[in-house]
């Protein structure tokens, strides 16, 4: 029975971490004031480059470093034309989610079907020993513990330093903080190379460790589902962590499902996640109080310093 | 000296015309490249994959056929873009209409009644209009956000279709493969110009274009949807409702991709696949974009989006590129042409340095 509930659990935490990353990331983003709708494209992008990366090298952390360098220089893109040329963040977005589409599908070409053999993690050693869930915890990637601290410390910069009323405050009222002297494209820049760093190792999870093999489109919809969540979580770190799991629990049903005998056609048990997705928008959206009081007040308005 | 970014005294009429031209140019120097960096001659590859195709009347056939989904969604689209309602689920839509036609076509294929393929076509619309009024509904009761719906229901109705395919709409005698039985010639749209595959359907998107240059341009609620889109704010107070925006958008842009999608099954293809449009309803977002939101403008933008999708077909062949080639431009040019919108309202100066200052 626990052994069951502990390989639900971290089945869980598995499915769940792509989903911390890309949401977290975008949380920062928007808590600047910039929406960016490119985070599927960004993810796939991460996702090819990491798993060139450790087809190439073995190593998944080299990987992980060229998916955050890949992400980056997609949102860099993204923030010249958004922030600097004040384009439409919308339009900029979807041309990202696109691109970044079709980008990794024509470098991912030559690695169809290629499988990634996968390494013992480091960390599984030090947490094998410890009673009872020693095992399975050990069955975790590094990565995901990884994930824990990026959510530690998201909460952190938002909740308790001045950089994180700072990053508030460009994101509620920018042309008052540029009065009183915070550089806010430099700032909103820093934000949105964040989102992009943390979108490359979320799609770098997907495709080198969540799935250890190359497909077309290996993300399906988490850099989406991710943006849902921000929205879910009304811009706060610690409701983000609440649904990427209860998302990621979702996606496992599938093979729980399998494994009950349940005779349930698997495309409506693959359809579940996206479903869910737009039931949770339903729910906390229907209460446009709470979502008014909580979205980042500029999200998605260009800001133009008046000189 | 230093650069001066700022904000043009009227938005440039010029650049507005210029800018998906700029798009378009600096979009083929970059294929050009790409053929130079694989080792081609660029323009000789140009050549081949872009002009060559049209001089037989297969190939123009063909072209069109690209050519006419993607114009027929953009123009939807385009309703809802010009009231700031986005609607990315196209592609999902066109599947629900391919699913509601597709019904229709197996069930009644071989009676051969005449009023088979107008059957079709209304389940298409309706279709992709029940598939757009999920977002619709949600955003107007709920609040939700239509972008994520819209774009989460493409996945849904894929899977639903896969489904489909896979199982009740199996064909028994298709050795087990994942499609449904051929359409019979009830179901099919006839063909109209002699030579090629290019069939009635082409007039869907001609019917559109006219529909839609007079719904945007000369009627009362295109010009409500466009004040909308423009100031919310000024739209509310002279009282025109934003959820009926909403409505007309999506159903509009639902109906017209649902459309797409039955031309496609009753046209080209005759027979029902799980994978039934190469993007289609992404790439109508760039047509939109780069034909101005205007029914002209997409028309051109269609052609030249079509041209692109056919030329990605003869790479395939030829280099053996991938397919996702075509998604990788369209990508760019969806890039270029908002970076280069920016310069509407915009311009660049050339200014001497000031002189430092105290802080």
């Amino acid at each position: 029975m626990i052994d069951q509930l502990l390989s639900i659990l971290v089945a869980t935490l598995v499915a769940g971490t792509p989903l911390v990353y890309a949401a977290l990331g975008e949380l920062v983003v928007e808590r600047s004031g910039v929406l960016n709708l490119g985070v599927e494209g960004m993810m796939l992008t991460g996702a090819i480059v990491a798993f060139a990366v450790v087809a190439a090298t073995g190593n998944v952390w080299l990987g992980t470093g060229a998916a955050m360098l890949a992400g980056m220089a997609l949102s860099l893109v993204f923030a010249v034309l958004a922030i600097s040329l004040q384009a439409n963040q919308v339009a900029i977005g979807l041309a990202l989610a696109i691109f970044g589409t079709g980008l990794s599908a024509f470098l991912g070409q030559a690695y169809v079907g290629t499988a990634l053999v996968a390494e013992p993690s480091a960390l599984g050693g030090l947490v094998a020993g410890l009673p009872l869930v020693g095992p399975s915890l050990a069955r975790l990637h590094p990565l995901v513990y990884l994930s824990w601290l990026l959510f530690a410390g998201v909460w952190y910069l938002c909740r308790r330093t001045r950089a994180g009323l700072v990053l508030q405050a460009v994101g509620e009222a920018p042309a008052a903080a540029f009065a009183i002297g915070y550089p806010v494209i430099a700032i909103r820049y820093a934000a949105t190379l964040f989102g992009g760093a943390m979108a490359g190792v979320a799609g770098a999870y997907v495709s080198v460790v969540y799935a250890a093999l190359w497909t077309e489109g290996i993300t399906a919809g988490r850099g989406w589902i991710g943006l849902a969540l921000v929205v879910f979580a009304t811009w706060r770190p610690e409701r983000v962590m609440l649904g990427a799991y209860l998302f990621g629990g979702v996606s496992m049903l599938q093979l729980f499902a399998q494994g009950q005998g349940v005779a349930v056609p698997t495309e409506l048990m693959t359809a579940l996640p996206y479903l869910a997705t737009i039931l949770v928008l339903v729910l906390i959206s229907r209460d446009s109080t709470l979502i008014r009081l909580n979205v980042p007040a500029s999200l998605g308005k260009p800001f133009r310093a008046e000189t | 000296m230093r650069l001066v970014f700022e904000r043009r005294a009227a938005p440039s009429r010029l650049m507005a015309w210029l800018s998906p031209v700029i798009a378009v140019g600096v979009t083929l120097v970059l294929m050009l490249a790409l053929f130079a960096l694989a080792g081609r001659d660029p323009l000789a590859s140009l050549q081949a994959f872009m002009l060559t195709p049209l001089e037989s009347t297969w190939g123009i056939g063909e072209w069109l056929l690209k050519s006419a989904p993607l114009i027929l969604i953009a123009v939807g689209l385009a309703v809802g873009f010009r009231a700031g309602v986005w609607n990315i689920g196209a592609e999902g839509q066109l599947i629900v209409g391919i699913i509601f036609g597709g019904a229709l076509a197996l069930k009644f294929s071989a009676s051969g009644s005449p009023l088979l393929l107008p059957a079709i076509i209304l389940a298409g619309a309706a279709g992709g209009a029940f598939w757009a009024a999920i977002p619709a509904l949600l955003r107007t009761r709920f609040n939700a956000n239509e972008i994520l719906v819209s774009l989460m229901l493409n996945y849904v109705a894929q899977l639903w279709l896969t489904y489909l395919v896979f199982g009740p709409w199996r064909d028994p005698a298709g050795f087990n493969a994942p499609q449904s039985e051929p359409l019979g010639q009830a179901a099919l749209f006839p063909v109209v110009l002699e030579g090629s595959r290019l069939n009635a359907s082409v007039f869907l998107a001609l019917a559109a274009l006219v529909l839609g240059w007079v719904f945007l341009n000369r009627s009362y609620a295109g010009f409500q949807l466009r004040v909308i889109g423009l100031a919310e704010g000024a739209a509310r107070y002279a009282g025109f409702s934003v959820n009926r925006a909403v409505w007309i958008s999506l159903l509009a842009s639902g109906a017209a991709a649902g459309l797409a999608g039955v031309g496609e099954m009753s046209g080209p293809i005759g027979q029902i696949f799980p994978t039934m449009s190469p993007g289609y309803g992404f790439a109508a977002i760039i047509v939109a974009f780069l034909g101005r939101l205007s029914a002209v403008g997409i028309a051109f933008a269609g052609l030249l989006m079509g041209l692109l999708f056919l030329s990605g077909d003869a790479a395939q062949l030829e280099f053996g590129w991938p397919a996702s080639i075509t998604a990788l431009f369209q990508g760019l040019m969806l890039f270029l042409v908002v970076a280069a919108d920016v310069f509407i309202t915009y311009r660049i100066r050339l200014l001497p340095r000031l002189p430092r200052s105290a802080p």
